[in-house]
Formats: structure tokens, C-alpha cells, sequence
């Protein structure tokens, strides 16, 4: 079959796509864009995690012929998408009473270190930028799918506390952190944001 | 330098940033938070094909038939093999040849591969291999012990000639290691306590969220060119070229992105069958693993039966230490000898114990074969001896970090193998520091608006609003080995080469370090910084045109490539300043005299003048330098004794555990998990807290979670997925507070000390430990599910 959906922002065409192919697949193997990851294939891992017309899903549990005529964020499009909401195109977001980090406390640990491949000037997202600062990265196989999970997230509850990063982010696994960093970065994200940074 | 020739002096603040001991950040960082990062599983090539490997059903059978003319009629499907299609019937395996790349008449385990399938799309290779009719003749299964040892056990690798057969005391014993130091049953007769434990040691997955991938694309002089996600380059090399049939050289090898190890990638995969495929088919053929598969796909954490005794005088001196430590290797031997190296080598813990007699044993059985998991038989021996401590505090009515204290190793203090531990070695001090941290506070659940259900145990399942919840706290400590022990030659390979590029001096790193996740490549940045001032350091990718860098497992890239980019940045400086003294010697005479550095881009005096900048000295020149680098030896173990210098370095770590139990429900809350460790010097801080964060949360993760369970009838693995493996998410993990200590080792670069795996050893006990607070139960295995709080197991 013939799927027609737009991905970060472009409409897309994916032929001779067979009915059991999931979002996934399509994502991944027809149209070149491998940044949603395939760790479990169960939705059990959240590391495909993308936005479908707005909410965030495991695209591995989604069948390509659901998101015929439907718009599709993965975490290639992720910086233009959050781009465009802070320029005032997509908005929705609420304040919600959950007394989230301040600035001075959420950059404590803060990386002393530069590198001029990490980031500087490259038109990152808050969060992205946040994730490479706090070292919420290390193999990055869950990094694409909890990038677009906590920018939802923030985008719903700029101001979360602990307890809402953990609930909102609990349907992604990282193996290699520990979550610390994790949420160390969500916190900066956040912190910025609220503090206009 | 001044246009007259003349010295001017370093301005402050001119060192080269981004050196040792700075936060620098990830260089892969970007690439990974935008998905351009190319892991194994995302390479794609024109005209590819997907493989599939057909698994057995069944743990132990004889193979009576395959039938593939099905699945080779599929449309689609352009190559089926079995064993029957190799170009070889050489095996395969880590230490041992063991393990045929498809069964060869018996399948050992549930899992095994039979055959393998390429197709022109995933799911025409998966519904092929499903047409491939495999006939068994089903074996009875070894399982434990008393089955692999009972007189008419079946012996599961019939004709053994490895180095350890001749001195195991049964064929279904891969390898057995005794330690005998001192005189145990005399120690024990001063003994005012004796404490006595029978313990288990669940099945612990890796659980890496990239699955295993690769591609294979055959190449025009009958070779291959592989990328795949791996942990050593050059051991996959060593496996995989003889059972081609082709010369090392004709098996080329990149890696590309790692989606995490832990490890698991230390064994072959699917490398051997993507090749046969690529050189069968003509064309390149990819291979990924989906999650189920990942489950068989891999070796495990060995589990373990673990018996210890331990004495005690009255004032918290400990006399002697028994233990019999059984682990279960499965199928095949991987890295199991090593594993029973371990374990019994550091079966005493970090503490002072003169009189030890000790054995460690791996089977072989038809369950899943075990391997490398961070820890490396050290965390099951951590498990139980800590729990020994808390046993015998008790008998002895002391504080159990007081009496973990008495009895700590120091400096000086000798292992059971009667090799000295000469560096630091803080046991006692990080005991201290975590038991010194305020607590969390009690009823951390209530606020000025009511109770938050999730911070208790059950969460958002609102199974409790404090009722039946009890706190508990424990402790642990470890101690963990760095690098490859018993006499291994564990070197390294760095290529380091500085030229100047648009008139700035550049640096390129190229080793075969497997980067999975750890931050090799951005300390191998920070090194060269350090060492040569050069800003602008280029990492090129890990393959095979350069040597070895030895595997990323046992803490001990840092130390061990980390030590060859260090040694070679060394012997470039060299080479510059030698170049220097040739072309600018007779401008300055602090060139003969001064002891010279680079720094900034200069080349400077240690006094802080500057000869010259680094780019007029090159000049057109390039200078590289490609060098082994090795750590001091080892010695093997004595095969009777278990005497013998093994091991390279220690690594300690301590944790303090709060959790909260649900003492109605068996469900528990970590609360917070403190961690104290001592890195020797923390090359890069940011990537050592994610180390120890990581690592201790994998410890969590074997306490109150994760255990593949394999049934005891069948030998078949009952839960390979996501959904039935439970690995803790970011709601389970609790505050993880660490405490970095940098005491020097003065036999390492820089003073380092391997980081990742201490954080998992203790972790786990302490864990365990804070349980037995809360609930007063005497939870001898682990992990400890619900039903073992409850009474109900």
C-alpha cells in the first residue's frame, strides 16, 4: 500500500509499504529517518517514542497505514519543532503547581569543559542542548525517544517537580544512566525556560 | 614566539582547555541527540539484504533432520544455511572453542541457531526461517549441580581438550579455581561466632537497548567488510576469520554506534552469520536482532549458589572465611573461567581474612550459556558476603558499619591469593561517607498537599497511603579487579599524529576502542589536550587497520587504551621537541637545558616561557606514532593453591540503601541509593558520575527486579521481553547521591582507578540489606520479589 504523511513538518510518500509494517519500520528502513530507535519493538522502552498529531506514541505499536493524512514529530525534526513553538506557532502549554528546579540549583553539576562538537551553535532544542550539558547521554540509544518525551512533557508542565519528570518519563528505559543526569537535564531545561535563559 | 626570537611567557589562562579532569562534554553528543548517530541497527546499504537466524526450540536434542527446501521456495528468500553450508567446522568462543556457529547435529540450549535465512525484507527472512522444519530428538537437561555431576550425567561437551579439562573433577565443570591461604579450621576455633549462609543469584540480562546488528557486505577479493556494534574489535576478528576460512586480513572491521554492552557483545553475535550470508548471497546482508531474540542472543550474568561461614571473636575480629561458590555457565564456556577466576579471587570481599579456603566452580548445563556482565563474578560473591557482615554485626550485637570497619582492608593488606594490595584501598572511609549523609526524610510521601503516591511503594497503582510501610537501611561495600587478570597479556594500541592544518596544529586519535556508551572517546580527547596542548583533537572511528585496544569490559579502557593515547602522545612530544631542537636549538638555550611541555599551542618551558608555537616547529611535517602499550603483569592463579599476583588494581565502592517496604504487599521503594567511590583520579567527573549512577542502578536492578527465569523442567527461558524482564525504570530509581574520592594509584596513568563496575557490586547488597532492616526477614537470593516479602514464594 501507499501511505501519505507529513514528518517533521514535510509531507512524505511511502510505497509498497506491506499492511503488518509498523510507523517504525517506515520511519526507519523507507524513509531514511533512523533516529527513532528499535530497542524493543514491544513498546515496552519508549526509545521510538514520536509525536502523533501532537501526542507522544511508541511508533513501534503504531501500523504505517494508521498515520495516513496525519503529522508525525520524530527527534530529527525536533529542534525545528521546538523552534516554532517558542516562535508562537504551536503553544498549549499550562503552568501546573508542581515547583519544578530553579536555575542556580538545576546547573550545580554544571560541565566546566567545551568541545566544539558538542553542540555550541549547532540550533539545538533546550532540551537537546540540555541533555549533552548534563550528561544525560551516554550510549544514546534512549536519548531520541526521551528527547521528545520530556520536550512533551515540558511543553504540558513547564515548571515540573521531580515527581512529574519521573511519572512523565516512566515509559522510557536508559540502561546506562541511572536517570540522574537525566533528570539533571529535564531540570536545566525546565530551569531556562521558566528563567528565559 | 616574539618576532625577534626573544622568550615571552605563557599568558595565564593559555593551557589548552578541555584536558584531563575537566567535564569536557561527549563529542558523539550532538549526532546522538539528533538521531544522526549511525548505531549498528540504523547502517542501511543499496541492494541489502536482512538475515534471519533460526533458534531451537528445544534446550538439549539431537538434530535428526532440516528440511529448508520450504523456506529456500519463498519468494524473496536468497540463501538458506546450516551447518551442513559452512565453509569450516572451526568454532568459535572467547577462551574456549566451543560453540559451533549453527548446531552440528545437537543443540545445547534453548536458543541455539540451526540455520540462517536472507531475504529481501525483514519479514520474509523471519517467515522463511519459520518454514525451515527442524526434527529433535529431545535429551534430558542439566540444569544444576546435581545433574551435571550425578554419575550418569549426560555430559554436554563430549572430548574436551581445553587448557582446563585435565584438572576439573568432572567434564560438566568448564573450570574450578580453590583458594587456600592460612588454615581455615584452625581459625575457626577462635571463633566466639559462626555465622553459616546458603545464598542465591538470579539470571541478570545486559539488557543493552541497541539490539545486536551489523552489516556484512561482501568485498571484491572474496574478503568482507563488517560494521557492527561490539566490545572488542579484535577478539570478534580472531573468532570469525578462521571459521570463514579467510585470512585475518580479508575480514575487515569498523564499528559502528554501540547502543550500550555491559558485557553483553563481549561474545559473538550474529557477526559469523551475517558474513556467511554476505560472502553465500553475493550481496551485503544486515542483521538486528529484535528484543526476543536479544534475550537468546547473548550470554548472561552467571547465576550462583553461594555457601559461606565466616567466624568472628567478640570484639568484631573476623578469624577465617569458608565458601563454595557455584555458578552456572550454561551451554557454552564464554567467559566463564575467567568469571570463576573472579569470584573466587575476590570471594573474601575487601576485608582483612588470613585464613581462607575457598572454591569456585562454572558448569556446563543446557541453560542459557552465561558470560560478562559488569561485575564479572565478583558481584555475586559481593551479594553474599555482605550479607555475611550484616549476619555477623548482628550475632555480635555491633553496628554493622562499625564492624565492617574492624575488620577493612587497607594498604598493605593481603588477598587471599597472597598478593598485597599496594594502593590506596579506603574501605573503611567510604563506609564512612555514607553512612555520614543525612537521611532522607521520614514520610518523604507527605506534603502540604496530601500524600503523592509516588514516592511509596505500588506508585501510581495507589496500593498505599503510608499504611504497612516500614524504612529500612543497609550498607555494602566491594571490591572489584581492573583490567584482565591471571597473566593475561591485557595491552593496548594508540595511533596519535599531529600536523598542522590551516595553520593550526591538529591531533588525530585513532584506536580500536570500542566506544559503547562510556566516554572513551572524549577522555582519548581530553588526554591529548593534556599531554600535547593541542586543542583540535580528531577521533577517528575504531577498526582494524590499527591494533588492538583490548575489549571495553573490566574498567579498563581508561586505564588501558586511556594509558597507550597517553604513552603515545608521550613519544610524539618527543618527536616535536626533537624536531624543535633541529630547526630552533640554537635560538633559545632553555631547548637543551629546560624540561619542555606543550601547552596552548607552544612549545613551553616548565618555567612558563615560550620557544615557540607548535605550528613553526611542524612546519610541513607530520609526526605519528602507532604504539602497544601494556599495564604491569600478572601471574595465573595456582591451579591447587590459588596463590599468585592476578590482578592488575582494585576498585571500591560503597553504598548506603533506604527503601521503603510495603510490608502487606512485598513492594518496595528505594528511596535513596548513596554512593561513595574511590576513582583515583576522575579523568572526566560528569562521565564518572554517569558510570557510578549507572552501574548502581543496575545493582538495583538485580535486588528487587530483574532474573530471567528459566524453567527447571525444560531449561527454556520464560520471560525474554521487556514486558516479562523488568529493568527499573526512572520511577524505580531513587536520588543516587555520590561521594568521588581521588586517592592516586601510582602504578596507573594519571592515577586512575577503573570506575564502571565497583557501583554494581555493592549496590545490590545494600539493597538487600535495608530489606532485611525493614522487614526482619533473612532473604537469602536475589532479586527479592513481592512474594518473598509476603510469605507467599
Amino acid at each position: 500500500m501507499r501511505v501519505n504523511f507529513t514528518v517533521n513538518g514535510r509531507p512524505q510518500e511511502a510505497d509498497d509499504v506491506w499492511e503488518g509494517e509498523s510507523l517504525l519500520y517506515v520511519l526507519r528502513e523507507r524513509l531514511g529517518l533512523p533516529g527513532s530507535k528499535n530497542a524493543c519493538e514491544q513498546g515496552e522502552c519508549g526509545s521510538c517514542t514520536v509525536r502523533l498529531d501532537g501526542v507522544p506514541v511508541c511508533a513501534c505499536l503504531v501500523a504505517a497505514g494508521q498515520v495516513q493524512g496525519r503529522e508525525v514529530v520524530t527527534v530529527e525534526g525536533l529542534a525545528d519543532f521546538a523552534r516554532e513553538r517558542a516562535e508562537g506557532r504551536a503553544t498549549g502549554a499550562r503552568e501546573t503547581g508542581g515547583g519544578g528546579t530553579p536555575l542556580d540549583r538545576a546547573g550545580r553539576w554544571q560541565a566546566t569543559g567545551h568541545d566544539s562538537q558538542a553542540g555550541e551553535g549547532t540550533g539545538l532544542s533546550p532540551v537537546q542542548q540540555a541533555f549533552i550539558e548534563a550528561g544525560a547521554v551516554q550510549c544514546g540509544f534512549c536519548t531520541p525517544g526521551l528527547l521528545v518525551a520530556a520536550d512533551e512533557m515540558l511543553e504540558r508542565a513547564p515548571n515540573p517537580s521531580d515527581a512529574d519528570i519521573r511519572e512523565a518519563l516512566s515509559g522510557n528505559l536508559c540502561r546506562c544512566t541511572g536517570y540522574e543526569k537525566i533528570l539533571d537535564a529535564v531540570r536545566l531545561a525546565a530551569a531556562r525556560r521558566s528563567e528565559g535563559v | 614566539m616574539a618576532a625577534d626570537g626573544a622568550p615571552t611567557r605563557l599568558a595565564q589562562g593559555t593551557r589548552t582547555k578541555g584536558g584531563i579532569g575537566e567535564s569536557t562534554l561527549r563529542p558523539d553528543g550532538t549526532l546522538k541527540v539528533t538521531g544522526e548517530f549511525a548505531y549498528a541497527s540504523d547502517m542501511w546499504h543499496e541492494d541489502m539484504l536482512w538475515g534471519q537466524i533460526l533458534r531451537s526450540t528445544v534446550a538439549h536434542a539431537e538434530i535428526v533432520s532440516i528440511d529448508t527446501s520450504e523456506a529456500l521456495a519463498q519468494a524473496g528468500v536468497y540463501a538458506v544455511m546450516t551447518y551442513d553450508d559452512l565453509p569450516t567446522d572451526v568454532r568459535h568462543g572467547l577462551e574456549i572453542q566451543d560453540t559451533p556457529v549453527l548446531a552440528h547435529g545437537r543443540v545445547r540450549h534453548h536458543g541455539e541457531p540451526v540455520a540462517v535465512v536472507a531475504a529481501d525484507h525483514p519479514e520474509t527472512a523471519r517467515r522463511a526461517a519459520a518454514k525451515i522444519k527442524v526434527e529433535y530428538r529431545e535429551l534430558p537437561v542439566v540444569t544444576d549441580e546435581a545433574s551435571a555431576t550425578a554419575p550418569d550425567a549426560i555430559v554436554v561437551h563430549e572430548n574436551r581438550t581445553d587448557h582446563h579439562a585435565a584438572h576439573v573433577p568432572h567434564p560438566n565443570i568448564v573450570h574450578r579455581q580453590p583458594i587456600v591461604r592460612g588454615d581455615a579450621d584452625g581459625a575457626a576455633r577462635r571463633a566466639d561466632v559462626l555465622v553459616t549462609g546458603d545464598y542465591f543469584f538470579g539470571m541478570q540480562d545486559q539488557a543493552f537497548l541497541g539490539p545486536e546488528s551489523g552489516l556484512a557486505v561482501p568485498a571484491e577479493d572474496g574478503g568482507v567488510d563488517l560494521y557492527i556494534a561490539t566490545q572488542w574489535l579484535h577478539a570478534d576478528l580472531r573468532q570469525i576469520a578462521p571459521v570463514l576460512g579467510l585470512p585475518e586480513e580479508k575480514v575487515r572491521m569498523t564499528l559502528s554506534g554501540v547502543g550500550g554492552a555491559f558485557g553483553g557483545r563481549e561474545d559473538l553475535s550474529m557477526q559469523i552469520h551475517a558474513c556467511l550470508l554476505a560472502l553465500r548471497t553475493g550481496k551485503p546482508v544486515k542483521i538486528v536482532y529484535n528484543r526476543f531474540e536479544s534475550f537468546f542472543g547473548h550470554v548472561h550474568r552467571h547465576p550462583a549458589r553461594l555457601h559461606y561461614e565466616h567466624g568472628a571473636t567478640r570484639d568484631g575480629k573476623l578469624t577465617h572465611m569458608k565458601c563454595r561458590i557455584v555458578l552456572d555457565g550454561g551451554a557454552y564456556a564464554s567467559s566463564s573461567p575467567a568469571v570463576v577466576g573472579n569470584a573466587a579471587s575476590l570471594s573474601a570481599g575487601p576485608y582483612v581474612i588470613d585464613d581462607v579456603d575457598i572454591e569456585a566452580l562454572a558448569l556446563y548445563s543446557n541453560n542459557p550459556p552465561c558470560g560478562a556482565m559488569r561485575g564479572f563474578g565478583a558481584v555475586q560473591a559481593c551479594f553474599a558476603y555482605e550479607a555475611q557482615m550484616d549476619k555477623l554485626a548482628k550475632e555480635l550485637g555491633m553496628d554493622p558499619v562499625e564492624f565492617r570497619g574492624i575488620n577493612a582492608m587497607e594498604q598493605g593488606t593481603i588477598m587471599p591469593t597472597g598478593q598485597p594490595v599496594d594502593s590506596q584501598a579506603p574501605v573503611a572511609e567510604l563506609l564512612r561517607r555514607v553512612k555520614a549523609r543525612p537521611m532522607p526524610p521520614e514520610r518523604q510521601w507527605e506534603s502540604s498537599e496530601g500524600t503523592d503516591v509516588r514516592q511509596l511503594p505500588g506508585g501510581l497503582s495507589n496500593t498505599t497511603h503510608g499504611e504497612g510501610v516500614v524504612r529500612g537501611v543497609g550498607y555494602a561495600v566491594g571490591i572489584k579487579n581492573v583490567g584482565f587478570s591471571e597473566g593475561f597479556d591485557d595491552y593496548s594500541t594508540a595511533k596519535v599524529r599531529v600536523e598542522v592544518v590551516g595553520g593550526e596544529p591538529v591531533a588525530t586519535v585513532h584506536t580500536a576502542m570500542a566506544e559503547v556508551g562510556q566516554g572513551g572517546v572524549t577522555v582519548h580527547a581530553q588526554i591529548v589536550r593534556t599531554e600535547l596542548g593541542v586543542g583540535q583533537v580528531t577521533i577517528q572511528p575504531a577498526d582494524t587497520r590499527v591494533g588492538s585496544a583490548g575489549s571495553t569490559s573490566a574498567s579498563r579502557q581508561t586505564y588501558v587504551t586511556g594509558g597507550a593515547v597517553k604513552n603515545a602522545c608521550e613519544l610524539v612530544r618527543e618527536k616535536i621537541l626533537d624536531l624543535g631542537r633541529r630547526r630552533f636549538g640554537t635560538h633559545h638555550p632553555a631547548w637543551a637545558t629546560a624540561e619542555l611541555l606543550l601547552e596552548g599551542g607552544k612549545v613551553v618551558t616548565d618555567g612558563g616561557e615560550v620557544l615557540a608555537d607548535l605550528a613553526d616547529v611542524l612546519g610541513d611535517e607530520a609526526i605519528e606514532v602507532e604504539e602497544e602499550w601494556r599495564h604491569r603483569p600478572t601471574e595465573p592463579f595456582d591451579r591447587r593453591t590459588g596463590q599468585g599476583n592476578g590482578h592488575v588494581q582494585y576498585s571500591f565502592a560503597a553504598h548506603r540503601a533506604v527503601v521503603e517496604v510495603d510490608t502487606e504487599l512485598g513492594l518496595v521503594k528505594v528511596v535513596e541509593l548513596a554512593c561513595a567511590q574511590d576513582v583515583g583520579k576522575a579523568l572526566n567527573p560528569l562521565s564518572v558520575l554517569g558510570q557510578i549512577q549507572g552501574g548502581t542502578v543496575q545493582g538495583l536492578g538485580i535486588a528487587v527486579m530483574e532474573e530471567i527465569v528459566v524453567d527447571p523442567e525444560t531449561a527454556k527461558v520464560k520471560n525474554p521481553s521487556f514486558t516479562d524482564y523488568l529493568l527499573p525504570t526512572i520511577l524505580d530509581t531513587p536520588t543516587i547521591p555520590v561521594d568521588v574520592l581521588e586517592l592516586a594509584d601510582d602504578h596507573a596513568p594519571y592515577g586512575l582507578r577503573g570506575v564502571g563496575e565497583a557501583p554494581t557490586l555493592s549496590s545490590t547488597p545494600a539493597v538487600l540489606a535495608a530489606i532485611r532492616d525493614a522487614t526482619g526477614l533473612a532473604l537469602d537470593r536475589t532479586p527479592v520479589r513481592p512474594e518473598h516479602l509476603t510469605g507467599t514464594a
